[in-house]
């Protein structure tokens, strides 16, 4: 479905990614794990069109999407969950999710809301409330359901437990989950690399801009070389 | 429920302009009113910008200027019709703003307030120097305002010509803000890389934003050449640009009617203290001082939240 090759990614004269290869196959969820700085968000940012490319090209459904803006990218399915959530504080939560239908007008819109209501009812319990008032779990539910609203085909998701409690953590992860059996391709960023690969098809270990370690969930989460680094050597 | 609140201001202010008039005494409070209504429509315009969209402009004197000479130039010297020269003007200023929009909007914070004013007194420079077009620093006349044998005569004509354009203005600008053009401004404003990631076309929004409230200052330029005896560089410089962007952050970011207020009100204000005249700036720069720290949402917005907390 995706496919990265030898993509290379600077800010200003700092090189943040050299030569990444990467395949995402269609229904998969791959997780992108790897300590803070690797070049994650970099890399995230990079497929979504937000970051600027130096070398390499990225393939999406068989296109070459190399030179396509952000927003057209949205518009072919690919949708980001931002480091931060960057959701639109002064807004409702309501008009949160329908800007993430943006790129797509018309009737099914209602429709599509009531679905991520029904994924996250405690967004529909509060949809006129301004979004900033939300808690940080909350606030990365209505990221996610913005996410969705677009129809995406691949979901891409950064860090989406950072600065949430363990149990929060739990029920993100869960969602995780259930979005894949529904058939959407995820690539999943993490630090909590865990928690990712216990959940990822497969996975990739990135270190300083390069791929290191590459294979299914299992296989990285028994790896002793993955388990020393970031799994706290258990 | 949105539209009909707006059908509901805009009904009121109609109504308020109409009245107006009438309760001024003579001819010195209509030219205040004139002017204020001048800076109104250029503020609607600017607070599209730096309320909605989040992009701060300190150089949209120099749009309004050049829309101004603009029209003068080619009344006096080329012998146009003032239509055809506030078209022109509007044309011109349009595409300068398109051009310089692309690369400007890439920058953020203190480097585009800085690009943006740069731009504001390259065109005060410009207007200054270019004495055998523009008449330098002593100005040039742009003469009546006329239209297919009618002429603008006096403050009251142009009263209710300036009158009508505000209330276009500001129907224009709800309009948009309402629409999914407002909610793609406003999503902007809250996160740019937010936006960006539900598929907002960020760059063309904000240069859009920018060349209308570019465009719509040209106008009231354009118009206000034919007002003013003598059109003089002074209503380009750089002065006016910050008085125009305190008149949007006092009477309230990102609420048409407080652009409005606040250009009414720092319009009036110093007729009414003309003994300050010398203090003028450090009246203003006081005034922005305050807002930013006793109501950094503006007066309109400060107000109608209070009257909300009363209400509940």
């Amino acid at each position: 479905m995706m496919e990265i090759r030898g993509l290379v990614s600077h800010y200003g004269r700092i090189q943040a990614l050299s030569g990444i290869d990467l395949k995402i196959e269609k229904g998969e969820l791959v997780a992108l794990v790897g300590a803070n700085g690797a070049g994650k968000t970099t890399m995230l940012r990079a497929i979504s069109g937000v970051q600027p490319m130096s070398q390499g090209a990225v393939w999406f459904e068989g296109q070459d999407i190399t030179r396509r803006k952000a927003s057209d990218r949205v518009a072919m399915g690919i949708a980001q969950v931002p480091e931060g959530r960057q959701i639109f504080g002064p807004l409702s939560i309501e008009d949160n999710l329908k800007l993430g239908a943006y790129r797509r007008r018309g009737p099914d819109v209602a429709a599509d809301l009531e679905n991520v209501y029904a994924q996250f009812p405690i967004l529909k319990q509060r949809r006129d409330q301004p979004a900033g008032n939300l808690s940080g779990g909350q606030q990365q539910m209505l990221a996610i359901g913005r996410a969705l609203m677009s129809h995406p085909k691949l979901l891409l998701l950064d860090e989406p437990s950072m600065g949430l409690s363990p149990l929060l953590v739990e029920e993100i992860f869960r969602t995780v989950v259930e979005l894949k059996a529904q058939g959407t391709t995820i690539f999943l960023v993490e630090q909590n690399a865990t928690a990712a690969l216990a959940i990822a098809d497969r996975g990739y270990v990135l270190e300083t801009g390069k791929v290191v370690l590459q294979g299914t969930g299992r296989e990285l989460l028994t790896n002793d070389q993955v388990k020393a680094a970031y799994l706290g050597g258990v | 429920m949105k539209g009909v609140s707006r059908w509901a201001g805009l009904g009121a202010l109609a109504v308020f302009l109409a009245v107006l008039p009438q309760a001024l005494p003579n001819n010195y409070y209509v030219d205040i009113a004139v002017l204020a209504g001048f800076n109104a429509i250029i503020c609607v315009g600017l607070n599209l910008l730096i309320g909605y969209a989040g992009q701060i402009s300190l150089g949209h004197a120099g749009f309004f200027g050049l829309g101004a000479y603009c029209s003068a130039v080619l009344v006096t010297h080329h012998g146009w019709p003032p239509v055809l020269a506030l078209l022109a003007g509007a044309i011109l200023v349009g595409l300068i703003a398109f051009a310089i929009a692309r690369p400007i909007l890439k920058l953020k914070g203190h480097y585009l307030a800085m690009a943006t004013l740069g731009i504001g007194i390259i065109i005060s420079i410009v207007i200054n120097t270019e004495a055998g077009i523009t008449g330098g620093p002593d100005g040039i006349a742009a003469g009546p305002f006329t239209l297919g044998g009618f002429t603008l005569q006096g403050e009251r004509d142009w009263y209710w010509v300036v009158a009508g354009l505000l209330l276009l203005t500001i129907w224009l600008a709800t309009n948009l803000v309402d629409s999914p053009v407002g909610r793609a401004l406003r999503a902007l404003h809250g996160s740019e890389v937010g936006a960006e990631v539900v598929g907002v076309d960020t760059t063309r929004y904000k240069v859009m934003v920018f060349v209308v409230s570019a465009v719509i200052a040209s106008v009231a330029g354009s118009l206000f050449a034919h007002y003013v005896p003598q059109l003089t560089p002074t209503k380009a410089d750089f002065f006016k640009s910050i008085e125009l962007v305190t008149m949007v952050v006092f009477g309230g970011m990102a609420s048409t009617f407080g652009a409005l207020v606040g250009a009414a009100f720092l319009t009036t204000l110093p007729q009414f203290l003309t003994v300050f005249e010398d203090y003028e700036p450090i009246i203003l720069g006081g005034i922005m001082m305050g807002t930013m720290i006793f109501m950094p949402r503006g007066l309109v917005p400060t107000i109608a939240a209070f009257i909300q907390r009363r209400r509940s």
